[in-house]
Protein backbone atom coordinates (compact mmCIF):
# COMPACT_ATOMS: atom_id res chain seq x y z
CA UNK A 1 0.00 0.00 0.00
CA UNK A 2 1.42 2.96 -0.91
CA UNK A 3 0.54 6.97 0.69
CA UNK A 4 0.60 10.10 -1.78
CA UNK A 5 2.38 11.97 1.63
CA UNK A 6 5.70 13.22 1.06
CA UNK A 7 7.85 12.28 3.93
CA UNK A 8 10.78 13.71 4.85
CA UNK A 9 11.86 11.03 7.21
CA UNK A 10 11.08 7.41 7.99
CA UNK A 11 11.79 5.91 11.14
CA UNK A 12 11.63 2.50 11.94
CA UNK A 13 10.52 0.99 14.83
CA UNK A 14 9.46 -2.60 13.11
CA UNK A 15 9.44 -5.27 16.10
CA UNK A 16 9.60 -2.67 18.32
CA UNK A 17 7.06 -2.45 21.48
CA UNK A 18 5.79 0.19 23.46
CA UNK A 19 6.29 2.53 24.52
CA UNK A 20 9.21 3.31 21.96
CA UNK A 21 7.10 3.45 18.89
CA UNK A 22 5.26 6.75 20.51
CA UNK A 23 8.94 7.93 22.45
CA UNK A 24 11.13 7.35 19.35
CA UNK A 25 8.33 9.18 16.92
CA UNK A 26 8.47 11.70 19.49
CA UNK A 27 12.28 12.33 19.02
CA UNK A 28 12.31 12.34 15.41
CA UNK A 29 9.79 14.86 14.99
CA UNK A 30 11.98 17.02 17.12
CA UNK A 31 14.24 16.77 14.45
CA UNK A 32 11.78 18.06 11.86
CA UNK A 33 11.67 21.52 10.24
CA UNK A 34 8.20 23.68 10.40
CA UNK A 35 5.75 21.34 7.65
CA UNK A 36 8.48 18.47 7.20
CA UNK A 37 6.31 14.86 7.72
CA UNK A 38 7.40 12.03 9.14
CA UNK A 39 6.80 8.72 7.83
CA UNK A 40 6.46 6.26 11.39
CA UNK A 41 6.94 2.04 10.56
CA UNK A 42 5.35 -0.05 12.95
CA UNK A 43 4.73 -3.41 13.77
CA UNK A 44 3.28 -2.68 17.05
CA UNK A 45 -0.95 -2.78 17.06
CA UNK A 46 -0.81 -0.38 19.61
CA UNK A 47 1.32 2.13 17.69
CA UNK A 48 -2.09 3.14 15.85
CA UNK A 49 -3.70 4.20 18.81
CA UNK A 50 -0.91 4.98 20.68
CA UNK A 51 0.60 7.61 17.55
CA UNK A 52 -3.44 8.75 17.30
CA UNK A 53 -3.35 9.67 21.14
CA UNK A 54 -0.31 11.29 21.40
CA UNK A 55 -0.07 13.36 18.31
CA UNK A 56 -3.77 14.93 18.96
CA UNK A 57 -2.40 16.02 22.89
CA UNK A 58 0.56 16.99 21.47
CA UNK A 59 1.17 20.80 20.11
CA UNK A 60 2.65 21.45 16.66
CA UNK A 61 2.12 17.68 15.52
CA UNK A 62 -0.68 16.43 13.20
CA UNK A 63 -1.56 13.25 12.63
CA UNK A 64 -2.19 13.26 8.53
CA UNK A 65 -2.90 9.65 7.96
CA UNK A 66 -2.20 6.07 9.21
CA UNK A 67 -2.18 3.21 6.87
CA UNK A 68 -2.61 -0.39 7.97
CA UNK A 69 -0.69 -3.04 6.04
CA UNK A 70 -0.79 -6.25 5.79
CA UNK A 71 2.04 -6.51 8.62
CA UNK A 72 3.15 -2.78 8.78
CA UNK A 73 1.67 0.29 9.96
CA UNK A 74 2.48 3.62 8.00
CA UNK A 75 2.04 6.74 10.08
CA UNK A 76 2.25 9.83 8.85
CA UNK A 77 2.78 12.89 11.18
CA UNK A 78 3.15 16.64 10.04
CA UNK A 79 5.38 19.09 12.73
CA UNK A 80 3.22 22.16 12.05
CA UNK A 81 5.30 24.80 13.61
CA UNK B 1 63.70 87.37 65.19
CA UNK B 2 64.28 89.77 62.35
CA UNK B 3 62.69 89.99 59.01
CA UNK B 4 65.74 90.89 57.49
CA UNK B 5 67.44 87.93 57.82
CA UNK B 6 67.24 85.52 53.95
CA UNK B 7 65.64 82.34 54.86
CA UNK B 8 68.54 79.73 53.72
CA UNK B 9 68.06 78.22 50.35
CA UNK B 10 64.66 80.34 49.47
CA UNK B 11 63.86 78.99 46.14
CA UNK B 12 64.33 81.72 43.20
CA UNK B 13 61.77 82.77 41.21
CA UNK B 14 62.58 80.62 38.45
CA UNK B 15 62.75 77.56 40.43
CA UNK B 16 59.00 78.18 41.28
CA UNK B 17 58.31 78.70 38.20
CA UNK B 18 59.91 75.30 37.01
CA UNK B 19 58.56 73.64 39.90
CA UNK B 20 54.60 75.04 38.63
CA UNK B 21 55.24 73.98 35.68
CA UNK B 22 55.94 70.09 36.64
CA UNK B 23 52.95 70.40 38.80
CA UNK B 24 51.01 71.45 35.63
CA UNK B 25 51.88 68.65 33.69
CA UNK B 26 51.43 66.02 36.48
CA UNK B 27 47.13 67.76 37.29
CA UNK B 28 47.19 67.38 33.32
CA UNK B 29 48.24 63.41 33.17
CA UNK B 30 45.75 62.98 35.98
CA UNK B 31 43.09 64.46 35.02
CA UNK B 32 43.45 62.46 31.68
CA UNK B 33 43.73 59.32 33.70
CA UNK B 34 40.48 60.47 35.90
CA UNK B 35 38.48 60.56 32.52
CA UNK B 36 40.01 57.29 31.34
CA UNK B 37 38.74 55.76 34.41
CA UNK B 38 35.26 57.49 34.22
CA UNK B 39 34.41 56.05 30.77
CA UNK B 40 35.47 52.33 31.71
CA UNK B 41 33.50 52.69 34.95
CA UNK B 42 30.49 53.88 32.73
CA UNK B 43 31.18 50.86 30.16
CA UNK B 44 31.10 48.25 32.74
CA UNK B 45 27.98 50.01 34.49
CA UNK B 46 25.82 49.41 31.26
CA UNK B 47 27.62 46.04 30.94
CA UNK B 48 26.17 45.31 34.37
CA UNK B 49 22.86 46.90 33.58
CA UNK B 50 22.51 44.63 30.11
CA UNK B 51 23.97 41.41 31.80
CA UNK B 52 20.73 41.96 34.57
CA UNK B 53 18.44 42.57 32.00
CA UNK B 54 19.17 39.07 30.03
CA UNK B 55 19.05 37.13 32.97
CA UNK B 56 16.25 38.84 34.33
CA UNK B 57 14.72 37.83 30.76
CA UNK B 58 16.21 34.13 31.07
CA UNK B 59 14.77 33.47 34.85
CA UNK B 60 10.99 34.66 33.11
CA UNK B 61 11.73 32.57 30.50
CA UNK B 62 12.43 29.52 32.58
CA UNK B 63 9.14 30.37 34.81
CA UNK B 64 7.16 30.28 31.90
CA UNK B 65 8.44 27.24 30.59
CA UNK B 66 8.14 25.64 34.35
CA UNK B 67 4.51 26.84 34.26
CA UNK B 68 3.46 26.02 30.16
CA UNK B 69 4.81 22.31 31.26
CA UNK B 70 2.28 19.97 32.59
CA UNK B 71 4.46 17.74 35.65
CA UNK B 72 4.07 13.99 36.66
CA UNK B 73 5.06 12.09 39.43
CA UNK B 74 5.99 8.71 39.76
CA UNK B 75 6.90 7.41 43.38
CA UNK B 76 8.23 3.82 42.67
CA UNK B 77 8.99 1.27 45.10
CA UNK B 78 9.53 -1.76 43.51
CA UNK B 79 12.43 -3.75 42.64
CA UNK B 80 11.34 -7.15 40.87
CA UNK B 81 11.42 -7.01 36.99
CA UNK B 82 7.64 -7.05 36.42
CA UNK B 83 7.10 -4.09 38.52
CA UNK B 84 10.31 -2.25 37.40
CA UNK B 85 8.38 -1.71 33.63
CA UNK B 86 5.64 0.20 34.71
CA UNK B 87 7.25 3.30 36.25
CA UNK B 88 9.46 3.86 33.15
CA UNK B 89 7.63 2.53 30.38
CA UNK B 90 4.90 5.70 31.84
CA UNK B 91 7.77 8.21 32.15
CA UNK B 92 9.20 7.81 28.95
CA UNK B 93 5.73 8.01 27.40
CA UNK B 94 4.90 11.52 29.59
CA UNK B 95 7.92 12.50 27.90
CA UNK B 96 7.35 12.11 24.89
CA UNK B 97 4.26 14.37 25.58
CA UNK B 98 5.94 17.18 26.52
CA UNK B 99 5.52 16.59 30.50
CA UNK B 100 7.65 17.15 33.13
CA UNK B 101 8.25 14.08 34.52
CA UNK B 102 10.04 12.86 37.71
CA UNK B 103 10.12 9.38 39.19
CA UNK B 104 11.09 9.24 43.04
CA UNK B 105 12.64 5.67 43.53
CA UNK B 106 12.31 4.38 47.16
CA UNK B 107 13.14 1.52 48.78
CA UNK B 108 13.22 -1.48 46.25
CA UNK B 109 12.65 0.65 43.42
CA UNK B 110 16.34 2.01 44.09
CA UNK B 111 17.52 -1.32 42.65
CA UNK B 112 16.46 -0.23 39.36
CA UNK B 113 18.52 2.75 39.13
CA UNK B 114 21.68 0.56 40.44
CA UNK B 115 23.32 0.27 37.40
CA UNK B 116 24.59 -3.38 38.48
CA UNK B 117 21.49 -4.43 39.74
CA UNK B 118 19.06 -3.48 36.95
CA UNK B 119 20.17 -5.99 34.26
CA UNK B 120 19.52 -8.79 36.91
CA UNK B 121 16.24 -8.07 38.77
CA UNK B 122 14.29 -10.80 39.32
CA UNK B 123 10.54 -12.21 39.60
CA UNK B 124 9.02 -14.37 42.14
CA UNK B 125 6.16 -16.96 41.43
CA UNK B 126 5.88 -17.31 45.12
CA UNK B 127 2.34 -15.88 45.99
CA UNK B 128 1.74 -14.84 41.83
CA UNK B 129 -1.31 -16.94 40.96
CA UNK B 130 -0.25 -15.35 37.30
CA UNK B 131 2.24 -18.03 36.97
CA UNK B 132 1.23 -21.79 36.58
CA UNK B 133 3.70 -22.26 39.20
CA UNK B 134 1.81 -23.75 42.53
CA UNK B 135 3.09 -22.32 45.74
CA UNK B 136 5.03 -25.50 47.19
CA UNK B 137 7.10 -25.71 43.81
CA UNK B 138 7.96 -21.87 43.40
CA UNK B 139 9.43 -22.24 46.63
CA UNK B 140 12.01 -24.63 45.97
CA UNK B 141 15.57 -23.14 45.86
CA UNK B 142 16.39 -21.83 42.71
CA UNK B 143 12.73 -21.59 41.28
CA UNK B 144 13.16 -17.57 41.63
CA UNK B 145 16.18 -18.08 39.21
CA UNK B 146 13.64 -20.06 36.31
CA UNK B 147 10.98 -17.78 36.85
CA UNK B 148 12.79 -14.82 36.03
CA UNK B 149 14.91 -16.74 32.74
CA UNK B 150 11.20 -17.13 31.59
CA UNK B 151 9.95 -13.82 31.86
CA UNK B 152 13.04 -12.50 30.01
CA UNK B 153 13.04 -14.99 27.85
CA UNK B 154 9.38 -13.82 26.94
CA UNK B 155 10.64 -10.18 26.66
CA UNK B 156 13.09 -10.78 24.18
CA UNK B 157 11.08 -12.94 22.18
CA UNK B 158 8.28 -9.56 21.92
CA UNK B 159 11.14 -7.29 21.79
CA UNK B 160 10.21 -5.65 24.63
CA UNK B 161 12.65 -2.95 25.84
CA UNK B 162 15.25 -4.22 28.25
CA UNK B 163 15.04 -1.82 32.05
CA UNK B 164 18.04 -0.40 30.95
CA UNK B 165 17.20 0.85 27.91
CA UNK B 166 13.97 2.30 29.17
CA UNK B 167 16.28 4.14 31.82
CA UNK B 168 18.58 5.40 29.18
CA UNK B 169 15.39 6.57 26.96
CA UNK B 170 13.84 8.23 30.05
CA UNK B 171 16.97 10.08 31.11
CA UNK B 172 17.89 11.04 27.15
CA UNK B 173 14.21 12.35 27.20
CA UNK B 174 14.57 14.14 30.06
CA UNK B 175 13.00 12.36 33.15
CA UNK B 176 14.46 13.34 35.97
CA UNK B 177 14.85 9.55 38.05
CA UNK B 178 15.40 10.39 41.74
CA UNK B 179 16.91 8.05 44.33
CA UNK B 180 15.76 8.55 47.85
CA UNK B 181 18.53 9.35 50.01
CA UNK B 182 17.33 7.92 52.81
CA UNK B 183 16.65 4.53 51.14
CA UNK B 184 19.95 4.70 50.09
CA UNK B 185 21.79 5.02 53.25
CA UNK B 186 19.54 2.57 54.43
CA UNK B 187 20.83 -0.01 52.16
CA UNK B 188 24.03 1.20 52.07
CA UNK B 189 24.23 2.58 48.28
CA UNK B 190 26.35 5.58 47.36
CA UNK B 191 25.44 8.26 44.41
CA UNK B 192 28.16 6.04 42.32
CA UNK B 193 26.14 2.99 42.65
CA UNK B 194 23.28 4.44 40.00
CA UNK B 195 23.31 5.07 36.74
CA UNK B 196 24.82 8.64 35.53
CA UNK B 197 22.61 11.46 35.34
CA UNK B 198 19.99 9.95 38.50
CA UNK B 199 19.28 12.64 40.81
CA UNK B 200 20.40 11.74 44.23
CA UNK B 201 20.37 14.07 47.85
CA UNK B 202 16.20 14.13 47.92
CA UNK B 203 13.57 12.99 50.28
CA UNK B 204 10.11 12.79 51.03
CA UNK B 205 9.97 16.43 50.56
CA UNK B 206 11.46 16.91 47.31
CA UNK B 207 9.05 14.16 46.02
CA UNK B 208 5.76 15.44 48.25
CA UNK B 209 6.80 19.24 47.29
CA UNK B 210 6.73 18.20 43.17
CA UNK B 211 3.48 16.15 43.66
CA UNK B 212 1.36 19.43 45.17
CA UNK B 213 2.24 21.01 41.58
CA UNK B 214 2.17 17.82 39.28
CA UNK B 215 -0.98 16.92 37.22
CA UNK B 216 -0.42 13.18 37.26
CA UNK B 217 1.01 11.76 40.93
CA UNK B 218 1.29 7.76 41.18
CA UNK B 219 2.73 5.08 43.46
CA UNK B 220 3.53 1.91 42.10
Amino acid sequence: MSSTIDAAETLDVKGKNCPMPVVETKQAVDDLGAGEVLEVLATDPGSVNDIAGWASSTAEVELLDQVEGEEVYRHYVERTA
Amino acid sequence: MSTDTPAPEEPSRADLAARVEELEAELTDVTAELSELRTEAADAAQAAAEATETAAEASEAAADAAENSEQMVIVATQGTLDMAYPPLILASTAAAFGYDVTVFHTFWGLEVLHEEHAGELELSAVGNPNLSVPNAVAALPGMDAVTTRMMRRKIEANEVASIEELIRTSLDTGVDLQACQMTMDLFGYEEDDFFDGVTTGVGAATAFQKMTDADVQLLV
